[in-house]
């Protein structure tokens, strides 16, 4: 079985799963449909209650 | 102060973080003022210094301008100071050769109406860490190795979802319940909203393969009264009825849960004719007493009150589903549900809360200002829409008590140094970037131990932690921070134990030596608090990166 892993959406669910899977060792491969990932957290500004800089 | 080096070339990135920080101080003032500091060899504005433009300006400086120090002006560490030592690494800088400033939490953001004073501040802060970072040393990471055993802590739904998640991976998993069998919460519920799915099927599903996997070993009935060491090597003693047993833990996973409120003294509760939905749900599991016909539920009793401010966000879904099968066993029962706001968030909650109106499930809202009030055989409760007090027929009352924190919980805090909230419920390490780890590494936490969560929420948080967990299982080792105490002047040392003594995290003993009693530090538990560093009346003990030279170097800077 091949170990890689496919991770569909840049958004910021699929970046953590993406970041998790490879700090285990797993080759992950995200694709995002769009230019950039970050998906909707990238055009927040800042985030509640900790008011941390979404990007 | 002179460095060691003759060389220093100190690169300055001052960040606008869009108009976090350019829109309330005079950027290109400190733009140009940065230049003039000591050591500064380049300097340069970023518009977001954290995007991939920004990191390769970074690194294109580190190799074009033979920068060998490197000072990002932006936010916070605690976020993005990883992100730039990264950045630093990959340019063939050792990332320890980084300083960052953050000049937008405690600058920008609290000046917002001082531009001048603002500036100012922001070119103090600059030029202390330019100051600092001058005299930085390159450090080396620490590498330790990982036990391959995971701790689970608490056998409710998170806590078994994590166990066999992990199991099921291949690690060794150590599950310790106090209590005398498997399932928690669950094994008291009834069914499971909104599959109505059998809540003792679904416990026994799980027991079962807990039971059965030759992973698992289940310690019941027992606690855990010590957890010495840190990520990768804990020792850890549980208390079993046969004995005490030692065991080697690399990972913890704090699955506590929490406990209902019982309602003592509230609305004439009496365990009897006003009950619990917990109760209720015991009720439900037997078959519903024939003369039931008339049920008034009353929500946020005893919750989102000054004592317990907070929503304890599953009661108003456990509410709608038990009313509905109150009306599935008893067809012509009256059920209302009195409530401040209803929080039937997702798509399958509002579907059965939409579905509960059409089988006459009636809804009043009352102001906690003007509570219901309990009565033998009736509620009353003022109506806003009718404007008036009216008398509800109850036959049962069920009163929605909030979650609360688990018994011990402090306990288990102090043991394994987490941190717990103002509530009772355990604190993760950030509300987005961690959510299911504590700031501790190696210690993870899920389910009701943090915050009321619904059986799905509990399984996926299980599973979340599991995942997090394996990480370092994976690994094998973890790198741990080389910023910690170090044994700047042994001969200074005279072995007093004094920061033994203060150090909050065992990081600390003392050794006989050829040279007599000195201090010798576990590397890997030491977090860098400096704790011992300044209370060190011998000058012995001092912290990587964060020296006496550096410091008075920064005290210097900012007094010029």
């Amino acid at each position: 079985m091949s170990k890689d892993i496919l991770v569909i959406g840049g958004g910021i669910a699929g970046i953590q799963s993406s970041l998790d899977l490879a700090e285990m060792g797993v080759k992950v491969h995200l694709v995002e449909k769009l230019p950039s990932i970050g998906g909707k957290m990238a055009q927040l500004d800042k985030t509640f209650p900790t008011n941390d800089c979404a990007i | 102060m002179p460095n060691k080096e003759d060389n220093i070339r100190i690169g300055v990135f001052v960040c606008h973080c869009g108009s976090n920080i350019a829109g309330y101080l005079n950027m290109e003032e400190l733009g140009a003022y940065v230049e003039t500091l000591p050591h500064v060899a380049f300097a340069k504005r970023n518009l977001y210094t954290c995007s991939e433009g920004g990191i390769n300006e970074i690194k294109k400086a580190i190799k074009e301008q033979n920068l060998n120090r490197v000072v990002v002006a932006s936010c916070t560490p605690r976020t993005h100071e990883p992100l730039f030592r990264s950045s630093c690494a990959e340019a063939g800088l050792n990332p320890y050769l980084f300083e960052m400033v953050n000049i937008r939490d405690q600058c920008s953001w609290v000046h917002m109406q001082q531009k001048d004073d603002g500036t100012a501040k922001a070119k103090d802060l600059i030029r202390m860490g330019v100051a600092k970072a001058a005299l930085l040393e390159p450090q080396v990471p620490i590498i330790s190795e990982v036990a391959q055993r995971a701790l689970v802590i608490g056998a409710g739904i998170a806590g078994m979802t994590s166990t066999l998640a992990l199991a099921n991976r291949g690690y060794e998993v150590v599950l310790v319940e106090r209590g005398e069998r498997l399932g928690g919460m669950l094994n008291q519920l009834n069914k499971l909203g909104p599959t109505m799915a059998d809540a003792s099927a679904f416990a026994d599903e799980k027991v079962k393969a807990i039971t059965a996997h030759p992973k698992i070993t289940v310690f019941t009935k027992a606690r855990v009264t010590e957890a010495q060491g840190f990520i990768g090597k804990y020792k850890v003693d549980i208390e079993t009825e046969s004995g005490v047993k030692k065991i080697d833990i690399g990972v913890i996973i704090v699955a506590t849960g929490g406990r209902l409120l019982v309602p003592e003294g509230l609305y004439n509760y009496d365990g009897k004719k006003v009950i619990t939905q917990l109760e209720a749900e015991t009720l439900l599991k037997q078959g519903l007493d024939k003369g039931v016909n008339n049920v008034v539920m009353i929500q946020c009793a005893g919750g989102r009150t000054k004592e317990r401010p907070y929503c304890s966000r599953i009661c108003c879904q456990t509410a709608v589903k038990n009313a509905m099968l109150i009306k599935e066993q008893n067809p012509q029962a009256r059920v209302s549900i009195l409530y401040r706001d209803m929080q039937m968030y997702g798509v399958e909650n509002e579907e059965m809360f939409r579905d509960s109106k059409a089988k006459g499930i009636r809804y009043i809202k009352y102001e906690p200002e003007d509570p219901p009030q309990v009565s033998d055989g009736k509620v009353s409760v003022y109506h806003s829409l009718l404007g008036r007090k009216i008398d509800l027929a109850a036959d049962l009352v069920v009163l929605s008590t909030p979650i609360v924190s688990q018994d011990g919980a402090e306990a288990t805090s102090q043991l394994l140094r987490v941190p717990i909230d103002d509530n009772g419920f355990f604190l993760e390490g950030h509300v987005k970037l961690r959510p299911l780890d504590f700031a501790t590494d190696g210690v993870f936490l899920a389910g009701s131990a943090r915050f009321p969560a619904n059986i799905r929420e509990a399984v996926a948080q299980g599973l979340g932690a599991a995942s997090r967990a394996s990480i370092p299982l994976s690994k094998g080792s973890v790198v741990v921070e080389p910023i910690i105490s170090i044994l700047a002047n042994e001969d200074a040392c005279r072995g007093c134990g004094l920061c033994v003594a203060l150090c909050p995290y065992g990081a600390l003993e003392i050794k006989k030596t050829d040279k007599g009693r000195k201090v010798h530090i576990i590397d890997v538990a030491c977090k860098g608090c400096g704790v011992c560093a300044s209370t060190c009346y011998q000058h012995a003990l001092s912290v990587n990166s964060f020296t006496d030279d550096q410091i008075n170097a920064q005290i210097n800077a900012f007094l010029e």
